[in-house]
């Protein structure tokens, strides 16, 4: 999730495009993930490299690349649609690259970007989360069994304010700075004018381009990746809800997935279930008359078109009410012996 | 009975299943859905190049009727659509940018920047409004874009433009539905399901030249789908639905010709074509080189065209080389097919043509209350005046006064002979206008209607409200006169961009034009004030009644003096000792 309007934080959206470029090429499809860009740094007009969001000066690497989707864009970006997707409570027209469709066997990684303080997150710099209603969703999405583990990762300032207040079990967090600390930004490019990436995401995607599918790393090594001489920040974790130990958990348990392929020996023929299939068409009533298209700017018929005449509905409301006035002041003042002259 | 009906079915299945083997049905069989692709190349007069695709999949199969279930080349997720929800057309377009109709000409399919979605719907659906909202979320779903935003306070039910574009047996306007969203941005994100949606996918034939970072570096970028049912074969008595994508894209003299007037496919699209697609039955180049001002050519293309295509388009004839990806013939030299257009003589500036029809639109007035919306549309025919329609949605917290709203053609008012208003409801629905305007030759229109600006809730802004507001382009639908007649051409045998519009005679043909989109500032309140008033109004409070409260409530007591602690009575005696007063 990068929650940070406006192009001078280009580097929010890039900290979480190197997040979903990882996360994509270690497996997970885009069915499973959930992106949310608070605004588009791509194709901003103040980006002189159109369709592209690079996160190492000198334009070495696009992390927005050829493959991207994005499902929550620009406005949609709320915390009311962040909670949304995390608790599941979502209007039921929604489609279902929106919706977080996750079960009690599902392991979820979270990362969030953008401004924050102490106990709070920006969201689009008009309205805020914080922690304790953070904690709350998790704790829903807890009791609804939507979630077996979860690895929750945040860059801001202060990140480590955000994750004080979870209690729901099998929790793991990760930020990039203490409470009272900054998290300060990697490098600027001056060909694009802004910051490409955050300290703490830019030592988190190197790490992670050393991660395959198979590898066998696991969460302390994660817990040392930016000590306090790169990152000038102290980035935290917190692992006491979670009941595993940080050892025995690999980081492809959150960062990747293995698609289940089945495979078989038996040749299966094709040709003759499409041949069945296309013989069992229902066949077609053809028209009597040939049809036409219409005409796209048929003149005459829309000067004599009438404007559809609303239906009459009574008069309700005010104008009810001021009749009956009229009507009550006039028997008062004339009595009723001269309602002959009504009718 | 019933066993002997299971056992003459049974007899049935194996005489269809063992019949024609698999070899032959593909040849004697028809195929029941077709894909043609086709890449049009039009030099612009300033020097600028458009680049039309078009991938057109036509299905022999009605969807309405029947339970589908095997797709082939028609993609799953919009027939299922079409089927679901009463779909009998569908036009949906994302753009980026602004077609110049004054500098480029007309052209060939324009969007308004932002979405566009219209959509007519079938008789038999009940409720239109909420197949309305279903479908605009769907759609947000499959092509990443913010399209759940479609609601009621942007959705308006024209009813003298956007008639049909496929078959049709009636016009009931209450079954369509037109919104736009003109914030709306197109990146690779909405690229990338489009691509997606194509049979080949970007892997084989003209969609391998569609790469983003390309394709975004551009002046103008349009993307569209547009679903219809269309006829059959000639004698129109079947039904088959149509699926066109179509991809326009203007590149930049300055940007991407580096100042140089010479195009090729690998300067415009950095890759260059090398196989087609098996499953397109048709996949061709059109470069235009129709000469100006009936002189020799001016544009030399290379390689040789495999043949010359005459066609008279939007009412003008125009020459086409065609590079016929499908003959053998063309990959025979090299593997690899760039095109290049070349300018013989160095071009005139001054010999521009003007487009018959043209419109430009813009704010007037000053200050944060009131405004005007001007729309002047140019008829430079010299001769033949034709009547257009002009459609206005203006949302709702721009308050219109149609009291307000004057024509004037050449110094005089123009009445006219339409007009259809409905009125904006707060929060609800937005304005619509559209009014059928005959405009006379070689004349200016001037349409000027006064609007007052609304002040919003607190809670209505958005994250960025100093950038103010859109409102959506108006549309400008018009018979414009031809310059050649038009004969009545075969569907199948014209190339895609010439058959987009049915044309129903050959003395004009039909455009749709849209305006700019206007960015106006509403008045915007200091949202930081919430914050000030409550710090300000805590202080005061804190300082005058606290102060108040002490003042009233607090008592004095006299204290007793006190002993003194140890270190007070050693201090005595100290002091004591010295002379001093004792404390």
């Amino acid at each position: 999730v990068c929650t940070s309007r406006f192009w001078f934080n280009y580097r929010h959206v890039a900290n979480t495009l190197s997040v979903y470029r990882s996360v994509k090429r270690l497996g997970i499809p885009d069915s499973h993930i959930v992106l949310m860009l608070a605004d588009d740094m791509a194709c901003n007009p103040r980006n002189p490299k159109p369709a592209t969001v690079f996160s190492h000066k000198n334009m070495e690497l696009n992390v927005y690349g050829d493959d991207v989707e994005v499902d929550y864009r620009s406005y949609e970006v709320t915390v009311e649609n962040f909670l949304r997707v995390l608790t599941g409570r979502i209007p039921p027209s929604t489609p279902r690259s929106k919706r977080l469709l996750s079960d009690d066997r599902s392991n979820i990684l979270i990362y969030m970007t953008g401004h924050g303080g102490n106990g709070f997150l920006k969201f689009q710099d008009s309205e805020e989360i914080t922690n304790v209603e953070l904690a709350d969703a998790f704790e829903q999405m807890w009791q609804k069994r939507r979630y077996n583990e979860l690895l929750f990762i945040i860059d801001t300032c202060q990140g480590a304010s955000m994750y004080e207040r979870f209690y729901s079990p099998n929790i793991m967090a990760l930020a990039s700075s203490q409470v009272g600390e900054d998290s300060l930004s990697h490098q600027p490019d001056l060909g694009i004018g802004v910051h490409l990436m955050d300290r703490y995401t830019f030592y988190v995607l190197e790490f992670l381009e050393e991660i395959h599918p198979a590898s066998q790393t696991n969460m302390n090594d994660l817990f040392q990746v930016c000590p306090k001489s790169l990152c000038v920040s102290t980035p935290g974790h917190r692992t006491d809800l979670f009941q595993r130990a940080p050892q025995n958990v690999l980081i492809t348990d959150f960062f990747g997935s293995v698609r289940k392929v089945e495979i078989t020996t038996e040749a299966l023929s094709l040709d003759r279930d499409v041949a069945g299939f296309e013989s069992k068409f229902p066949e077609e009533e053809l028209a009597t008359e040939p049809l036409k298209y219409a005409e796209q700017l048929p003149v005459a018929q829309i000067i004599h078109q009438k404007p559809k005449q609303k239906d009459w509905h009574p008069p309700g409301g005010f104008i009810l009410g001021l009749w009956a006035l009229i009507i009550m002041v006039f028997f008062k003042t004339y009595g009723i012996k001269h309602m002959k002259h009504v009718f | 009975g019933g066993m002997a009906a299971a056992a003459a079915l049974l007899l049935l299945l194996l005489l269809v299943a063992t019949g024609p083997g698999p070899g032959r049905a593909d040849a004697g069989r028809e195929r029941r859905d077709a894909l043609r692709e086709e890449l049009l190349l039009s030099p612009l007069p300033t020097g600028d190049v458009a680049a039309t695709f078009q991938f057109r999949t036509r299905w022999d199969a009605d969807l309405q009727r029947g339970a589908v279930s095997h797709y082939r080349l028609f993609p799953k997720a919009l027939g299922r659509l079409v089927a679901a929800l009463g779909v009998r057309e569908l036009h949906l377009a994302l753009t980026q940018g602004f077609w110049r109709t004054r500098y480029w000409g007309q052209p060939p399919l324009q969007a308004p920047a932002g979405a566009e979605l219209w959509v007519w719907f079938q008789p038999t659906v009940t409720d239109v409004d909420k197949a309305w909202k279903e479908l605009s979320n769907i759609l947000s779903g499959i092509f990443c874009a913010s399209l759940n935003f479609i609601d009621s306070t942007n959705t308006v039910i024209p009813t003298a433009s956007f008639k049909p574009l496929g078959l049709a047996n009636g016009t009931d306007h209450h079954l369509l539905r037109y919104a736009v969203l003109p914030r709306e941005v197109v990146c690779t994100e909405n690229l990338t399901p489009w691509k997606k949606l194509l049979p080949c996918g970007s892997k084989a034939g003209l969609a391998v030249l569609l790469k983003a970072e390309r394709l975004f570096h551009s002046s103008y970028h349009s993307q569209a789908v547009h679903i219809r049912p269309i006829c059959r074969d000639a004698s129109c008595l079947a039904v088959s639905w149509e699926l066109r994508q179509t991809l326009t894209v203007v590149f930049d003299f300055f940007s991407s010709g580096q100042g140089k007037k010479d195009w090729s496919l690998f300067k415009m699209f950095s890759r260059t074509l090398t196989d087609t697609c098996p499953l397109a039955s048709q996949s061709k180049v059109y470069v235009d080189i129709s000469p100006k001002n009936k002189e020799k050519e001016l544009l030399e293309v290379s390689p040789a065209p495999t043949s010359v295509h005459e066609a008279i388009v939007q009412g003008d004839k125009k020459t086409y080389a065609v590079y016929d990806l499908l003959s053998p013939s063309l990959f025979n030299t090299s593997r690899s097919l760039n095109v290049q257009l070349k300018w013989k003589r160095p071009q005139d500036s001054s010999e521009m043509p003007i487009p018959t029809l043209h419109a430009q639109r813009y704010v007037g007035g000053y200050g944060l209350q009131t405004g005007e919306i001007c729309t002047l549309i140019y008829n430079t025919h010299p001769y033949r005046a034709f009547p257009v329609i002009l459609l206005e949605t203006v949302p709702w917290y721009l308050r219109l006064y149609v009291h307000t709203l004057t024509i004037i053609t050449k110094g005089k008012e123009n009445k006219p002979s339409y007009i259809h208003y409905q009125p904006a409801q707060d929060r609800r629905r937005p304005h619509l206008l559209e009014m059928l305007i005959q405009l006379p030759a070689n004349s200016v229109t001037k349409i000027t209607i006064q609007f007052e600006r609304a002040l919003l809730k607190w809670t209505e802004y958005p994250p960025d409200p100093n950038h103010g507001f859109y409102v959506g382009s108006s549309v400008l639908s018009a018979l414009v006169p031809s310059v050649t007649a038009m004969k009545d051409m075969d569907v199948e045998q014209s190339p895609l961009f010439a058959s987009l519009f049915p044309s129903s005679d050959g003395s004009s043909y039909f455009v749709r034009l849209y305006t700019e989109p206007l960015l106006v500032n509403l008045p915007t309140p200091d949202f930081s004030m919430p914050y000030n008033v409550i710090c300000l109004t805590c202080t005061v409070v804190a300082v005058c009644y606290g102060s108040f409260y002490n003042l009233l409530t607090r008592t004095f007591h006299v204290e007793e003096p006190s002993r003194g602690g140890l270190a007070k009575r050693l201090a005595n005696v100290i002091r004591k000792l010295r002379g001093v007063p004792p404390l």
